[in-house]
């Protein structure tokens, strides 16, 4: 079976998107919501090979695909995959599916627009992984913001505006100096191509403006504290879906960003700024981490939690050892699948009460048992009990941190204690205790959809808690050889 | 054969505009109100005329005719072709317009005809003269057109604003233009850069004289600080009218700088460099931050299209054969955009209703889907994001700025860029995040439904596949300018 996968992980779901607007109305919205839920189904399935066919043993770009594009500027349409690309494409496919039956009977108004916007997005999300072309990858990135701002606007929450205009706007401002740091890439190799610059020597001043550059796009997304003031926003106002999507794909964009491009292109400003990096990351890990202690709406305590956990990542990618980097990609994919699940489990409670605030809540346990089992399962998967992903990927991280500095690893452990607490506090004001108001005790347990979204997350959860060989197996070899590439110093003459 | 048939060979096509508009000129008097669509028709066969001669004529090199007043080269074929396009376009979405306004008459057509004729000249003008001379005629139809509502108060102040400002640029095009010929004893455009590199002519007289050059060509582009006319202009005329001040003539304005500064003044680039930069930086800080405090529509488009202009001298400035490849890619998609965004305008104005305020979109994905589509597409070109064609617009000057080694310069206008998206932003969110106040039908007629269609989406199409179009920029700026 030899066909272009990476193609057709991007173009399948864009094309589903495009027929599910050309053929929704609200009239027999039940024909949009099938046809997505075919439509994103199909497009996890043809991402599925990915898994099959990529060699663990090569740290390199795979099956990879070529053509001209825009010869004038030498662009070409390249695609390839390598160890920490592949788990995140298979995320986002799997994560769009999710979303599609998430938004089965929440979403009543424009329905085929919403789904739409998520197949679409999904699409240019894997896109955005698999491009190997500064200008394709420049592409997706932006064209990705597109659905998502018109999501939050249009389904969102009262303040849906400027969320979703402050979330645009900060995303666009770095992703253009970004744009700059191409074109002066553009100018010296006379290329696009992503490994034409990653063999490109250049002065430290360059070196350092293109990694600032890069941080600039990438720091925004993640994102670092402190330009993560969108992100909140943008989540609470986010409809259940945006928020899924937002945290468990669109924060990782930022952590690949570096990996594939900052960091490689730019080592030796890399090094020189990692005492800075870390500072940041710990920063978040730490300070955020007590921001998300005192938040009273539960979307708003996930987001920060979620900066807190990103903080994580930045960290193990910037303390340049094995672990601390393979501990970043795990906990990226563990935080993919734990804060989508408890955005979804925000979702149940809110499409029932229409409220996030936790002071509405108290006893759900009783009247929601099943609910409650599973979301007590993510909330612990959150402060990483071990036996769950989210342990994995902070104790990689810690581990690679002691090797690191004795004082980073006590900062980032803190996490432990900080993610707990604030996480631990919100399960027992929500779910335990007595029932607090009328309203809880009229609540009815999730019915079979929800069941199913949450079961199948859960499991995801447990499995790479449990056994998560696979994954490091998969980014071993690439993350090791992103390591070498960066031990080599590119400046001119050396 | 006789010289004179070469020449009249080399203006196949103004020979042929200018007799249609004649023949339209007279016809239209024996044709009665009901059968107004015979000129319409008239004038698109016009316009698929000239397009044709101009494609059978063409040849990739650059032929010289009337004792070199005028040029016809790759550059002109296309910057034509371009323009008959649009004024195609412009044609067909104002119909309804000022059919519903009492200026469904065939003196319309007729003075767009000739201004399109003033373009023609000014895009293959090759001496001074010439191109003085298809400006004017340009912009006197162009004055004509605003105030073609002649019971409309506000146009006719626009018009009288647009012409005394207009007559004032002119002025003083013509006044740098007569220092230039004073210094280099030529009009022709091809021989004065030829004397400005032999001999070395008193060089402050040859300052002034460019300086007068510039404010013109600033003029006619709109370019900060000479933008007064922009907003009034856009928002007096008849929305139709603002369509084609909007649309068509930047492209004889492109060709103006490219025969002025490039051919004629191109020894002096360093010193024309500078004034361009500060009007792109100025075109750029006055049009986005400005555009962002409008509530007009018409006026948020006028301020949109100074920041456009600024841009656009970003290639300019670079003074390299890539940077002005990118201007005109800049300009043709410019063209695109603004077509689209009045198109839409008009498609939403109807009889007794203009449709101009920002409020006038609430809400249009709920009234079209299909419209509202189209104008986000539009929207995003607008604000340089991918995958629509005005972002490899923005990418290609900004190239150039970068190769020239502009950087900062190129980051300071990102950073505008960014307040830039703001406004557009805002039309997406009007049209999609808030409620219909204007619940009337969208009703239009189906050729224009179809080419406004066509419009929105060649925005996505021209921005996946760019490639072509740029081919053709850089073949026409390759073949023609030395």
């Amino acid at each position: 079976m030899d066909y272009p996968i990476l193609s057709y992980s991007i173009w399948v779901p864009i094309l589903a998107g495009v027929l599910v607007l050309a053929t929704g109305n609200d009239k027999n919205a039940n024909v949009s919501r099938w046809l997505a839920l075919f439509g994103s189904i199909a497009s996890f399935l043809v991402t599925l090979p990915l898994w099959t066919r990529f060699d663990r043993n090569d740290g390199g770009f795979q099956l990879q695909e070529g053509a001209n594009w825009i010869p004038a500027f030498n662009i070409h349409y390249h695609l390839g995959v390598d160890g920490i690309a592949m788990p995140l494409i298979l995320l986002t496919s799997f994560t769009t599916v999710i979303v599609v039956l998430a938004a089965w009977e929440v979403i009543q108004k424009k329905v085929a627009q919403y789904m739409a916007a998520f197949l679409i997005m999904s699409g240019l999300m894997i896109g955005v992984f698999s491009a190997l072309d500064g200008i394709l990858f420049y592409m997706f990135w932006e064209a990705m913001l597109i659905p998502m701002f018109i999501v939050i606007g249009v389904w969102g929450g009262p303040n849906r505006v400027y969320a979703t205009i402050k979330f645009f706007l900060y995303t666009l401002l770095g992703s253009l100096l970004m744009l700059i740091a191409f074109i002066y890439l553009y100018h010296q190799t006379n290329s696009f191509e992503l490994v034409d610059y990653y063999e490109l020597q250049l002065p430290m001043t360059a070196q350092l403006l293109i990694f600032g550059a890069f941080f600039m796009a990438f720091a925004v997304k993640i994102p670092m504290w402190p330009v993560h003031t969108w992100l909140p926003d943008a989540h609470v106002e986010a409809p259940t879906g945006g928020s899924v999507v937002l945290a468990a794909i669109m924060l990782k964009l930022g952590g690949y960003g570096f990996l594939r491009f900052a960091m490689p292109i730019a080592p030796d400003a890399a090094n020189y700024l990692s005492g800075f990096m870390i500072a940041l990351s710990l920063i978040a890990v730490v300070y955020i981490a007590l921001v998300a202690l005192v938040q009273q709406d539960m979307k708003k305590l996930i987001a920060y939690s979620s900066i807190s956990h990103m903080g994580f990542v930045t960290l193990g990618m910037f303390i340049f050892n094995p672990l601390g980097m393979e501990g970043a990609m795990v906990q990226m994919i563990s935080h993919g699948f734990v804060s989508g699940a408890l955005f979804l489990s925000v979702g149940v409670l809110y499409d029932r009460m229409h409220s996030r605030q936790i002071k509405d809540y108290g006893g759900v346990v009783n009247t929601m048992p099943t609910f409650t089992a599973l979301a007590v399962l993510f909330a612990m998967a959150n402060a990483g009990l071990p036996g769950t992903s989210g342990f994995v990927g902070e104790f990689m991280v810690i581990l690679g941190a002691l090797q690191a500095n004795f004082w980073f690893a006590v900062f980032a452990a803190t996490t432990l204690i900080f993610g707990a607490a604030y996480t631990l506090w919100m399960v027992k004001r929500v779910y335990f205790g007595d029932i607090g108001n009328q309203h809880v005790a009229e609540l009815k347990d999730i019915n079979k959809r929800e069941m199913l979204i949450l079961g199948v997350l859960a499991l995801m959860v447990l499995g790479f808690g449990i056994y998560p060989q696979p994954l490091t197996e998969v980014t071993h070899a690439t993350v090791n050889q992103l390591l070498t590439h960066m031990a080599q110093s590119k400046l001119p003459g050396m | 054969m006789n010289p004179i048939f070469n020449d009249i060979y080399a203006a196949l096509p103004e020979v042929f505009v200018l007799t249609m508009a004649m023949v339209i000129l007279l016809g239209d008097l024996f044709i009665q109100e009901r059968y107004r669509f015979v000129t319409y028709v008239m004038a698109q066969v016009t316009l698929l005329g000239a397009a044709m001669i101009t494609i059978a004529t063409h040849t990739s090199a650059v032929g010289y005719a009337f004792n070199g007043l005028f040029v016809d080269d790759p550059l002109s074929d296309l910057l034509k072709l371009m323009t008959y396009l649009a004024v195609s376009v412009v044609l067909v979405y104002s119909r309804g317009y000022i059919t519903a306004r009492g200026m469904y008459r065939g003196e319309f057509y007729v003075l767009v005809l000739m201004a399109m004729l003033g373009m023609m000249v000014m895009i293959s003008g090759q001496n001074l003269l010439t191109i003085y001379m298809g400006l004017e005629l340009l912009s006197l139809c162009l004055y004509s057109l605003v105030a073609l509502d002649r019971d409309n108060a506000r146009a006719t102040e626009a018009a009288m604003k647009y012409f005394v400002l207009g007559a004032l640029a002119s002025g003083m095009l013509l006044y740098g233009m007569s220092m230039l010929y004073g210094m280099s004893g030529s009009l022709d455009v091809s021989q004065i850069s030829n004397a400005i590199l032999n001999g070395s002519p008193d060089h402050a007289v040859l300052i002034l004289g460019l300086v007068f050059v510039v404010a013109g060509i600033a003029f006619k582009f709109g370019a900060a600080p000479f933008q007064m006319w922009i907003p009034d202009v856009y928002h007096g005329a008849p929305t139709s009218m603002t369509l084609f001040v909007g649309s068509a003539p930047k492209l004889a304005a492109y060709a103006m700088t490219i025969r002025l500064l490039v051919q004629g003044l191109q020894n002096m680039v360093h010193d024309w460099q500078g004034m361009l930069i500060i009007m792109a930086v100025l075109s750029i800080i006055i049009g986005n931050i400005t555009a962002i405090a409008q509530t007009n529509l018409k006026r948020m488009l006028a301020y949109s299209t100074i920041s456009h202009v600024g841009f656009l001298l970003f290639g300019f400035f670079s003074g390299t054969l890539n940077g002005f490849i990118a201007s005109m890619f800049y300009v043709a998609s410019y063209v695109l955009m603004t077509l689209g965004g009045f198109g839409i305008i008009l498609l939403l104005s109807r009889k007794g209703f203009e449709a101009e305020n920002l409020d006038d979109l609430k809400g249009l994905n709920n009234r079209s889907p299909w419209y509202a589509f189209l104008m986000m597409l539009l929207m995003f070109s607008m604000a340089g994001v991918p995958p629509t064609i005005g972002f490899y617009a923005k990418f290609a000057v900004l190239q150039a700025a970068l190769q020239a080694g502009y950087v900062w310069l190129t980051v300071f206008a990102v950073l505008l860029a960014v307040t830039g998206a703001f406004y557009y932003l805002r039309i997406v969110k009007l049209m999609y995040f808030d409620e219909a106040e204007d619940h009337h039908a969208i009703r239009t007629s189906p050729d224009m439904a179809l080419v406004l269609g066509v419009n929105g989406l060649a925005m996505l199409v021209l921005g996946i596949f760019p490639q072509r179009l740029m081919e053709l920029c850089a073949y026409a700026v390759l073949h023609s300018v030395q």
